[in-house]
């Protein structure tokens, strides 16, 4: 059995993104410097580099996204992959058939690339298992499992602007039991060495036994504020009061929601961060959203950096000895 | 036809039997144990040198897909597969497709059953009618049909007053009741065993307290109504603890484990391994050491196969869009004769647990209908190699279902023959 490595080749490279969770601190740091050297390909007058060119990435979305599909299509254009984009409505009924059948699919056509959304956690490994040799997968959001490219372009971000990771403190603040976010998150900082790492939310929001992937928990936000470097909110869906997690959006407001005067008490140059989409008034004051701490915008346009360098790293490899 | 299995060890843990002794088999049922009675001319002899013969396998739950899922596996497949891994009864649960709440669905499983002439099938009838909570099924009209007991599946009855005069009914008709532990709201939409696993991967979690309130609730039932009723599948420690409390005060309960519970835990999922997708979950390594205890000690009386055939199909999508099951009825013999060679019980106590405690649990034992090699009781006899490894592979599977989370285990202990009432139903060439 090759599971454990399913995300890496013979030559412990990349060969697919499926989860932070085993990378290795080394590959995440060369991720984020590759990224670093398409930071300037945005802002040349011709924003295309031809490290694809002749390679095709199919983006399959079995979840509706605006941000990440935008991000990931444009990366790879601006790599010079031929990009194909496919929604699939999914009902109920059909989940688990319509993924292997649009696979087998796409199998027969000369695809480079798969970049999967998809709403139930295992989607990306499942594809990945499947897929032929020379097809690479890229996990854009599975489930409650795990988002690795938007957790490392927060990784990327916070290094423009923090530097090192190994001084901070920070903060993850909402919902992380539903979060794909803050799971990639949480593996990319512990592996990446911070000084502490704070989850706050009320119980309903926290999966059980979260401390196991290696935070503090705390319920209360001013404490999970104090003196952080870097605080990162998480979007609330709607649907979270019907399921008796929370009483009501106002009073998740009061409680947990980050205003100018919260954040005071983080340290005077802590950063905001928000994965976006933000409901503004829910876990978020406009005012911080808006204000000069936030980076939230930095975070979606450092996304195509990002996404070209995991592209390009995966997709780029030194062809392998045949026989291997 | 009179047979005689000559120089086996014969192991009968109902009768206190471990001896290197022969087995005389007339009519379907045991003549006698040693020399030959008198009178007894074998026509055939099977010779069972340096083999463990021992009554044939009592599975207490085994489902089997037919009516209603036959694309996946029939009485037929299933039956045979049985035989083939020394099993000579098999119950099989209602669940929504074949709900086993009509006398005309307790003769069509029966009858398919006898003529395929593998294994004995042994239905559980329904609780409430359809399954669905709501209305007490026929219960008396079922048990005459040939139901060995009643049970809702692997779906809750909810109403709280409806269990209770389910149970009451049930108990005025002298029925078991065979229950799957389960809180219908704190499992909803869960996958896997709430915990560091599901925390992991994101999958959304069934706490322990899943069964552990539904079996509190049921206990506290079965105390006010007197019903005799058998808890299947455990998965949690907690719930062991809470039914041995129970029998020590006296209540008329047992409890079975489904086989792969005492060797996997979450842990096994690994990055979402859908072979691992069972219910109950697999959970954590605490439990599992629970569920052998209870094993040990008699808090858990019997091994079942929990025994559920899937398509390939049915396990390739995302682990919480895959159908939970595990293909388990070839694996039960070698995973509890796994439990002597790990020092859990002795060879004859583990064969127990698949034999004689059924057996009793079902009534068989005291009327020699299975579960015991006496003098007069019924010849379900399974004679196995204990020594050999073998690899458990999809192809070599007889069942219909090559759903094993055991695939490419090396597992020890072979049968050779399987005889159902008297009759030489498996033989390995």
């Amino acid at each position: 059995m090759r599971r454990h490595s399913l995300q890496h080749d013979a030559e412990g490279r990349l060969r697919h993104l499926l989860t932070i969770e085993g990378l290795k601190r080394a590959q995440i740091v060369d991720i984020l410097d590759t990224a670093e050297s398409f930071i300037s390909v945005s802002d040349q007058q011709v924003r295309k580099v031809p490290l694809l060119r002749g390679k095709t990435v199919v983006n399959l979305f079995f979840e509706a996204s605006t941000r990440t599909l935008t991000t990931f299509e444009l990366a790879a254009k601006r790599l010079s992959a031929d990009v194909l984009k496919i929604n699939i409505n999914t009902s109920a009924t059909v989940k688990g058939e319509s993924l292997l059948d649009m696979l087998h699919n796409l199998e027969a056509m000369q695809c480079d690339m798969f970049v999967v959304r998809h709403a139930d956690s295992g989607a990306a490994h499942l594809i990945a298992r499947h897929v032929a040799p020379h097809v690479s997968v890229i996990n854009a959001g599975d489930g409650s499992h795990a988002h690795p490219t938007q957790a490392l372009l927060d990784m990327f971000t916070i290094r423009r602007r923090k530097g090192e990771f190994a001084p901070l403190t920070v903060a993850i603040v909402g919902d992380i039991k539903h979060s794909r976010v803050a799971r990639s998150q949480i593996h990319a900082l512990t592996t990446l060495g911070v000084s502490e790492l704070r989850v706050v939310a009320p119980k309903t929001l926290l999966p059980a036994d979260v401390e196991t992937l290696g935070v503090h928990v705390t319920h209360d936000l001013d404490e999970g504020l104090r003196d952080a470097d870097v605080v990162i909110m998480l979007r609330l869906q709607k649907e979270r009061m019907q399921g008796a997690m929370l009483p009501s959006e106002g009073e998740y407001f009061r409680t947990y929601g980050l205003t100018e005067e919260r954040l005071a008490r983080a340290k005077a140059d802590a950063i905001v961060m928000h994965p976006g989409p933000i409901n503004r008034g829910v876990e978020i004051a406009s005012s911080v959203a808006d204000g000069p701490q936030s980076v939230i915008l930095e975070q979606v346009s450092n996304g195509i950096a990002v996404r070209m360098a995991v592209m390009s790293m995966v997709l780029g490899r030194a062809p392998r000895e045949e026989g291997a | 036809m009179n047979i005689s299995i000559q120089h086996g060890r014969l192991i009968d843990p109902a009768n206190g039997i471990d001896t290197h002794a022969d087995l005389h088999i007339a009519e379907g049922r045991v003549a006698g144990l040693g020399e030959p009675p008198e009178g007894f001319v074998a026509d055939s002899h099977i010779n069972a040198e340096g083999r463990i013969v021992c009554p044939g396998l009592i599975d207490l739950r085994a489902r089997l897909r037919e009516p209603g899922g036959e694309s996946r596996a029939t009485i037929a497949s299933e039956t045979a597969a049985a035989a083939s891994a020394g099993i000579t009864t098999l119950v099989c649960p209602p669940d929504p497709s074949q709900p086993i709440d009509t006398p005309a669905l307790v003769d069509l499983i029966r009858h398919r059953a006898r003529s395929a002439g593998h294994c004995r099938v042994l239905p559980v009838g329904a609780l409430t009618q359809g399954l669905e909570g709501q209305q007490l099924a026929e219960m008396e009209t079922l048990r005459q049909a040939g139901c060995i007991g009643v049970g809702n599946g692997l779906q809750a009855v909810e109403n709280t007053q409806v269990m209770r005069r389910a149970m009451e009914y049930a108990a005025s008709q002298g029925l078991t009741v065979f229950l799957h532990a389960e809180d219908p709201w704190l499992a909803a939409g869960g996958c896997a065993h709430e915990g560091a696993v599901s925390v992991r991967l994101g999958l959304t979690g069934i706490p322990e307290a899943a069964e552990t309130i539904a079996v509190a609730r049921e206990l506290q039932l079965i105390e006010q109504t007197g019903v005799r009723a058998h808890f299947h599948h455990l998965s949690t420690a907690r719930a062991v603890r809470l039914i041995a409390r129970a029998r020590y005060e006296g209540l008329p309960v047992s409890a079975d484990v489904a086989a792969h519970q005492l060797y996997l835990t979450d842990m096994d999922i690994g990055y979402f391994d859908s072979l691992c997708h069972v219910r109950p979950p697999l959970r954590g390594q605490r439990d599992r050491e629970g569920l052998r205890e209870g094993l040990r000690q008699g808090g858990i009386d019997a091994i079942c196969s929990d025994h559920q055939p899937l398509g390939a199909d049915a396990k390739l999508a995302p682990f919480p869009a895959s159908e939970p099951g595990i293909s388990g009825l070839e694996t039960l013999l070698p995973l509890t004769l796994r439990l002597a060679d790990e020092g859990l019980l002795s060879l004859p106590e583990a064969i127990a647990c698949v034999t004689a405690r059924p057996a009793e649990i079902l009534g068989l034992l005291a009327d020699g209908q299975g579960g015991s090699l006496a003098a007069g009781a019924r010849a379900d006899v399974c004679i196995f190699d204990p020594e050999p490894y073998w690899e458990l592979r999809a192809e070599e599977l007889q069942s219909a279902g090559h759903n094993s989370p055991f695939l490419g285990w090396e597992l020890k202990g072979r049968v050779e023959c399987t005889l159902l009432a008297g009759e030489l139903v498996f033989h390995r060439c």
